[in-house]
């Protein structure tokens, strides 16, 4: 029988929750006998080369790109997780979610010490090629439909670990109190 | 001499003295029911319905109810226990809860009974309110985005004369706590950090205070919420 | 202001539970609340300024910014909006040129919403500086806002037909109409004031409570609780001083019956309240009125003083020693959760109207924590009749579950909306055929307002009663033509939400969260599980403190139990999920921002 195929991606994150997904150390070795990857920052594959059983997603939606490649996703995962704060709730990212977008522009491009002095001409980037911000962030389940969530930030690598074992044996998840936290 | 009576928490055997709310007498018992806007030695107001029991059948909080003889208290079954986890759900989506962001992660007892109730992600839209972080009082940050307007704070602090410092704004979903001009301007340090303390999530920081206790150390980061109550059976009279 | 706010102080003995008297004297004086009038109050009273602002911001008729030197409250109830609310609204927003919660920039006028303010029989309807103006057309609009900028009273902006009945009194002088359409022995003109009071007092109290036990009558505001009963409990409880409150806060939407029996037979109820006051041995009563029905201050007053004088009220009452009882009478503020007793107690005691945790009830721990009774204006009129006929009398009418008439406040799609007497036990039918409403032509009656249930022809048969359909009077008909989800739902979700006291989480929270399934069905983007969540979801406010909160997903929960196809009608049957998202409409703002065009 062939391995279960996983496939990951990082939305508006911080890739915290990949470097988590790498922390569970050792098991690791376990992990690549139990499945293989396609499209992720883990191998560097692009492009879903194939249909896959799992999805991990990081981060929430805060741009147009970001709903594609979640849209992506859904078509090309059975099983879709919600990983992390952000991709839960939108995460640190949403904290712009109360201020209106040309406030937040200005702040970053405009008036914000670092680029003050910086942008003499004034330009707020809107080249066609870039993604487009959307109104507010959005928590992945509030887009498409999200199979699982496992909270933390990032999610314990044990949670981690032990949600993926869990899904790809079919066996009960073991959730131990420490292990679920959202910080 | 308090008269003692007897009543059942999902089957068990339980005894208090009469007139005892029922979330102090189910502590008694070893039985925890969660609770948020109930803050030991202030008046209980059953705002957060986060307690809520059936009570002979109907829901009642057990914070304000006083307990009674022969009382049958379902406080485990599947429908009180999904009813609590529904309203948790609704506190995190009704605010702006970056737990990863805030002073009192680990040690704020909303965040710990989501960990208890194993919460994954709410199940209702997150409303993504505007609220305000006001950092114009001396002593005090209040940040809105967190608040939970359990009132623990406005029942639970008053100035020498018996005045609220604290205080709530208007109504329906647009409430807030306001903090008086006047008094919150004349805060003790004292004060300000039992304002901190009874706020039950992080709405009220004592300026410059925060992130002090390591993460694996805080609160509620190896043992849940109420833990102590249910590993710790007071020898009923 | 300082020395009027001072003047108005001293009126009430610097008594911080007369509060919201002192807020409404200073709000009607200068049209808003200012920082310097709340320091001043906090000041005297001995309160925080915080504390004076919870109670001011609770209510919607007090501002602490200026309202307009005339300031419009255009009732937005689903029957106003039925009845052309919507083109009024947009004339008063032309003629104004601003937009409701909004000032002119001379500060002369003010446009502001209001829930309904029990004038649904001659809708639309609004109030212009504490006066009713009803049955308004973009006409009549255009009329009031060309009669404010030439600068006329509001009292000379009445068009020449004043209303009917007592509304035409020297000291009303209102165009409201009763509309009463159906007489029995509640509103029977034939009464004879101080006849009750007479009797009582040849009785024990103790007889008093067994005659009105003996009626079975139960409370008419909704809840249906025995009065006897409650009479008896108060009496019995401990306490120092005992009071009576009338409710008279009908604040939910599609009734008015209270306020007809304000303004036609006041003297029927002191008189009822007065007999409360004998049975339970209060030596006070207070009319609790909602802020909307201020046009009838002065006559209500009027009737007090002229009791007073006939002795009816005071010392020694018909010259019964040492029975003592005097009534005040206490505005509300503009809040529908006060109409719940406890809130209603609270927000008597100068404080934000939110409902108390019980036990204790009110008629062990009310009132400034003395034992109470709160009744509806309706029973304390009906015990009157009680104590003239008897309790066996009174029997004779209705069911043997709900005893007596019911006052019913009909308002629609009807021909004759008004206020019927009716004894319990008519069928939906039988209203609808009484009402004028042709049954072929009628979608849905709802049934005891909002809190109430939204019922359709396959339950026409059912009675009025408490032992089938209980109700506080309100009935709303609704023909072919309307849009149950849209027009009804919707509004009276929204409803509940303004309305919320905000201090329990349930009723706070999810009402917002609801309207917004309630609106994604309406968009198209529904699918079954919203209608699955809405169910699920809606019965967790059932956890709620009060009965505001606990019927708050009443409107949802009743319509998708009774119309659940136009729910499924409106539906994608396609799909199994959509989450609601609209690319298209998220990416809006940042291309307007940054001047994109959106290549999505």
């Amino acid at each position: 029988m062939s391995k279960p195929i996983v496939a990951t991606t990082s939305l508006a994150g911080c890739f915290g929750c990949h470097m988590s997904i790498l922390d569970i150390d050792e098991r690791i070795l376990d992990l690549i006998h139990l499945v293989e990857f396609d499209k992720s920052p883990i191998d560097d594959i692009k492009k879903f080369s194939r249909k896959c059983d799992i999805g991990l997603i990081e981060g929430g939606c805060c741009n147009s790109e970001n709903v594609h490649v979640l849209k992506d996703f859904r078509e090309n995962c059975k099983i879709l997780v919600s990983v992390g704060e952000c991709a839960i709730m939108g995460g640190l990212p949403a904290m712009r979610n109360g201020i209106p977008i040309r406030e937040c522009l200005e702040e970053a491009y405009l008036n914000g010490p670092t680029v003050k002095e910086n942008n003499k001409l004034k330009i707020i980037p809107n080249d066609p090629e870039l993604p487009i911000l959307l109104d507010k962030v959005y928590p992945c389940h509030e887009v498409v439909k999200i199979d699982y969530h496992l909270p933390g930030c990032p999610p314990r690598a044990d949670l981690i670990w032990e949600a993926l074992v869990a899904l790809v044996t079919g066996n009960e998840l073991k959730m131990p109190y420490e292990v679920i936290k959202y910080d | 001499m308090n008269q003692i009576i007897r009543f059942t928490i999902d089957g068990t055997e339980c005894m208090a003295a009469k007139g005892q709310y029922l979330v102090d007498a189910a502590r008694e018992n070893g039985i925890f029911i969660p609770t948020l806007c109930n803050y030991p030695g202030i008046k209980p107001k059953g705002s957060c319905r986060v307690c809520t029991v059936k009570v002979n059948g109907r829901l009642m909080t057990a914070c304000t109810t006083p307990v009674a003889e022969s009382m049958v208290i379902e406080n485990l079954c599947p429908e009180i226990e999904n009813l609590r986890k529904q309203i948790i759900e609704l506190f995190f989506v009704e605010g702006n809860h970056f737990c990863p962001a805030c002073e009192k992660s680990g040690q704020c007892e909303l965040q710990a009974l989501a960990y208890r109730y194993k919460i994954m992600a709410p199940r209702y839209p997150f409303a993504f309110p505007q609220r305000e972080v006001d950092a114009s009082n001396p002593k005090l940050i209040k940040d809105q985005n967190r608040c939970i307007l359990c009132k623990r704070c406005i029942r639970g602090i008053h100035d020498e004369k018996g005045r609220t410092i604290f205080a709530y704004k208007r109504r329906s979903n647009r409430v807030e706590i306001g903090i008086d001009p006047k008094l919150g301007k004349e805060l003790s340090d004292e004060t300000a950090q039992k304002a901190m303390d009874i706020c039950p999530v992080g709405a009220l920081l004592v300026r410059e205070k925060g992130f002090d206790i390591p993460i694996g150390e805080r609160k509620y980061d190896k043992t849940p919420i109420g833990h102590d109550i249910e590993h710790h059976k007071i020898p009923t009279p | 202001m300082k020395t009027f706010t001072l003047k108005v102080l001293e009126k009430y003995s610097r008594d911080k539970t007369r509060l919201m008297d002192i807020l409404i004297d200073i709000q009607s004086e200068f049209g808003f609340i200012s920082r310097e009038s709340i320091a001043q109050i906090a000041h005297e009273l001995q309160m925080s300024e915080v504390d004076v602002e919870q109670t001011i911001s609770f209510y919607h008729f007090f501002s602490m910014k200026p309202t307009g030197r005339y300031s419009i409250y255009l009732n937005n109830s689903a029957v106003a909006n039925m009845m052309g609310r919507k083109e009024v609204a947009q004339a008063l927003e032309k003629e104004t040129g601003i937009k409701f919660g909004e000032v002119t920039a001379d500060g002369l006028i003010g446009l502001y919403e209001t829930s309904c303010i029990g004038m649904n029989d001659q809708e639309p309807a609004a109030i212009i500086n504490n006066q009713i103006f009803t049955k308004l057309t973009p006409f009549r609009a255009k009329e009031i806002v060309r009669d404010i900028k030439e600068g006329k009273k509001v009292s000379q902006m009445f068009s020449a037909s004043y209303g009917d009945g007592a509304n035409r009194d020297d000291s009303v002088k209102s165009v409201v109409t009763n509309n009463i359409r159906k007489i029995g022995p509640i509103l029977d003109p034939d009464y004879k004031v101080g006849g009750a009071i007479k009797k009582i007092i040849t009785l024990s109290p103790e007889d008093v409570i067994h005659e009105i036990k003996n009626s079975n009558i139960r409370g008419r505001g909704g809840a249906g609780f025995p009065t006897g009963l409650k009479w008896e409990f108060c009496r019995n409880a401990p306490g120092a001083r005992k009071y009576i409150f009338c409710n008279a806060d009908e604040g939910e939407p599609g009734t008015f019956k209270d306020r007809v029996i304000l303004t036609e037979l006041p003297r029927l109820l002191f008189e009822g309240m007065v007999v409360a006051g004998y049975a339970v041995g209060a030596q006070e009563g207070i009319l609790y009125i909602r802020y909307e029905y201020k046009y009838l201050q002065e006559y209500l007053e009027k009737i007090l003083q002229a009791a007073r004088e006939k002795n009816y009220l005071g010392k020694d009452i018909m010259g019964k020693k040492g029975f003592n009882f005097d009534i005040r009478i206490q505005f509300g503020a503009g809040a529908y959760v006060c109409g719940e007793e406890s809130a209603l107690i609270e927000s008597a005691e100068g404080k934000r109207g939110e409902p108390r945790d019980r036990p204790p009830f009110p008629v062990e721990k009310g009132y400034l924590d003395m034992p109470t009774v709160v009744n509806n204006v309706e029973t304390l009129c009906a015990v009157v009749k009680v104590i003239l006929h008897g309790g066996e009398w009174y029997r004779s009418f209705g069911t043997a579950e709900s005893t007596g008439t019911k006052l019913l406040s009909v308002s629609g799609d009807c021909r004759f909306p008004g206020v019927y007497e009716v004894a319990w036990g008519f069928s939906v039918n039988d209203i609808l055929d009484m009402v004028g409403a042709s049954e072929k032509n009628v979608q849905a009656v709802q049934v005891g307002g909002p809190s109430g249930s939204l019922i359709g022809p396959e339950e026409f048969s059912r009675i009025l009663g408490y032992e089938d359909l209980a109700t506080g009077g309100s009935l709303i008909i609704f023909d072919k033509t309307r849009d149950i989800i849209s027009d009804v739902v919707l509004n009276f979700t929204e409803f509940f939400i303004e309305e919320s006291c905000g201090s329990c989480s349930t009723c706070r929270i999810l009402p917002s969260i609801l309207k917004q399934k309630v609106e994604k069905i309406l968009d198209a983007r529904g699918v079954m599980q919203d209608i699955k969540d809405m169910e699920e979801w809606g019965k967790t406010l059932k956890a709620s403190r009060c009965g505001l909160g606990q019927t708050a997903a009443n409107p949802i929960l009743t319509s998708i139990k009774n119309f659940r196809h136009l729910y499924e009608e409106k539906i994608q049957r396609s799909k199994d999920f959509d989450s609601g998202f609209d690319l298209s409409k998220a990416v809006q703002e940042a291309c307007v921002a940054t001047g994109r065009v959106p290549n999505i």
